[in-house]
């Protein structure tokens, strides 16, 4: 039970980095129908920005989360140029390009980001210095840091925010209003490119602050990271329904309990012993004998989860828990 | 006629090898109600389109109380007091009635990231001024009781008075409205003829592209006939309606 407890909680600060990520996705498909794979480097140039900036206050004796709060400070700008520029350059000038040619460049954007990140960065890992407090607290039997309670809160924090800026404020009406019709947005007065590079900007600057936080929770960056985080941050705005801004919260939080409970069970789940233990009459003890007491699968597979959930939606709802009409687009 | 409001200058559009639109010259006085007929594919849309700036026009020039248009912009046409309802609805479905009204004001407002952010005091009291403004209009259109609906809910009739709504949150100087009347059943259509000709006398300079000849008779000051995108006719309805170039083309052929 105590693994339960443990694995739901590492999987609500998991998911909502994610939920974070696929934000970004989400916004930037709503608004234009592009899927921005390039959005995962964004990550990744954030943690790796901030690291920089956190290891070379690291020593320099100021307090643990000032010195993270100024990686964070310098990230997010960072970051936000990043988006704006991919968005000007590569982006702008294929708006009414046939779909693919976007989808392509996003490919291409994601490449030349990395291999970008690798020249500045290099190929090493960078680890996050210990500048935080990392004793654990108990809470129901699960060990829990400061920096995971502060992941949760401040994404919750975050995506109320958002929620906010775009269901009550001129600047979200006008985000509403282009996703629905550009065009008539256009009429009414909203300036269209204006928003769109708004969209990528704001959802870069919620990149920055999960790249933050992954390297906070890992302990780790390094300029291969955006690919994977991204995929599965993808993964969880399709679980919610892409395009959709609750539904992105909603599929990261779930993709990361998903994740961090299929990490936490795959051996259990493929060792046939433990099988043989919890089925009825012990069916399967001549495999256990077999085999030994040994998961086939350990905790370094817990990235199938993601994929296997990303074929269940596409397969069984393609729209997602939340969305309502992906195939017009898709 | 009075003050120029809007002139259209060698207006031509062309599709391919399409001629929509070849040389259209129009003056719209302040205060009138300019109708623009023609059959079907004659090229009414198309200006609509070019006037509020979808259509980047081939040749030609707009200028709105003496000022050229950036034709091509359409967020600067709107600025520069153009409106349009659509031959098709194209309401924000997914937005209530009273936020498609309130997008209407975003020229008349500005709050932007800073304001968002820090809910400032100016920022609050823009966005309760807007709402107060959207209900005036959705009053104005008598369907306030609706505020709170989806766009997408409303039936027809008011779908149309939303968009004029909509439109007239930009405070236009010229509302231009494409097809106004298609699809209404007769009261519909008398009440919106009402709607019309209220704006009017409020002072709103109005385009008019309607198939509906009663309603296009009945309100209008002057009438210009498109066809193959040439202006053929430009007079009262009543000349108009006996110009025997305009009855030849809606009836394809000299009337013996």
């Amino acid at each position: 039970m105590d693994i339960f407890i443990q694995q739901i909680v590492n999987g609500l600060v998991l998911g909502s980095i994610y939920a974070l990520v696929a934000l970004g996705y989400t916004m930037v498909y709503g608004i234009m129908g592009l899927i921005n794979f390039a959005h995962g480097e964004v990550v990744m140039i954030g943690a790796l920005t901030a690291l920089s900036v956190i290891n070379k206050l690291a020593g320099s004796g100021l307090p643990g989360p000032v010195v993270v709060l100024a990686g964070l400070a310098v990230a997010v700008p960072v970051c936000m140029a990043t988006g704006f520029i991919i968005e000007r350059i590569a982006y702008r000038p294929l708006r009414h390009a046939p779909r693919l040619a976007p989808l392509i460049t996003a490919i291409g954007v994601s490449i030349l980001l990395q291999q970008v990140a690798m020249l500045f960065w290099g190929r090493n890992y960078h680890t996050f210095p210990a500048v935080l407090p990392s004793a654990p607290h108990q809470i129901f039997g699960a060990a829990l840091t400061d920096v995971q309670i502060i992941i949760v809160l401040l994404a919750a924090a975050t995506m109320s925010g958002l929620w906010l800026l775009v269901n009550r404020t001129r600047l979200g009406r006008a985000m509403r209003a282009t996703s629905e019709h550009p065009a008539i947005a256009s009429l009414m007065g909203v300036d269209v490119n204006r928003i769109i590079a708004f969209t990528f900007v704001l959802g870069s600057a919620l990149a920055a602050l999960a790249g933050v936080m992954v390297s906070a929770n890992y302990s780790t960056a390094h300029y291969h990271m955006g690919f994977l985080l991204g995929l599965k941050a993808f993964t969880a705005a399709v679980l919610g329904g892409i395009g959709n801004l609750g539904g992105a919260m909603l599929g990261g939080v779930l993709l990361g309990i998903i994740e961090s409970l299929g990490a936490g069970y795959i051996g259990d789940l493929t060792n046939f012993c433990w099988w043989s233990n919890h089925l009825p009459g012990g069916t399967g003890a001549g495999l256990c004998e077999q085999f030994g007491d040994r998961g086939f699968l350990g905790s370094n597979y817990k990235d199938i989860f993601a994929f296997f959930v990303l074929i269940l939606v596409l397969v069984f709802r393609p729209s997602g828990l939340m969305g309502e009409k992906v195939a017009e687009r898709a | 006629m009075s003050e120029v409001l809007l002139a259209a200058n060698g207006i031509s559009k062309n599709f391919g090898g399409v001629r929509a639109l070849a040389n259209v010259s129009l003056t719209i006085g302040k205060g009138e109600i300019y109708g623009l007929i023609g059959p079907n594919g004659a090229g009414k849309t198309t200006f609509f389109n070019v006037l509020t700036g979808l259509y980047t026009a081939d040749a030609g020039s707009v200028t709105l109380s003496g000022r050229a248009l950036n034709l091509g912009q359409p967020h600067e046409v709107v600025r520069a007091g153009i409106a349009r309802t659509f031959q098709n609805i194209r309401l924000f479905a997914n937005m209530t009635a009273l936020e498609n009204v309130m997008v209407g004001r975003h020229t008349k407002s500005r709050a932007g990231v800073w304001g968002a952010v820090t809910a400032s005091r100016a920022t609050r009291a823009e966005e309760a001024a807007i709402v107060a403004r959207a209900h005036t209009l959705l009053k104005y259109v008598g369907i306030d009781a609706r505020a709170n609906d989806l766009a997408r809910n409303l039936p027809y009739g008011d779908q149309r008075r939303l968009e004029i709504a909509r439109a007239l949150a930009t405070e236009p100087g010229l509302l231009a409205l494409d097809e106004p009347a298609a699809g209404m059943n007769a009261s519909e259509t008398a009440a919106l003829r009402e709607l019309i000709a209220g704006l009017r006398s409020d002072g709103i300079t109005i385009l008019l592209i309607e198939h509906d000849v009663k309603l296009v008779m009945g309100l209008c000051d002057r009438v210009a006939v498109l066809d193959y995108g040439e202006k053929i006719a430009e007079a009262t309805p009543e000349a108009v309606q006996r110009d025997p170039r305009v009855i030849e083309a809606y009836l394809g052929g000299p009337v013996e």
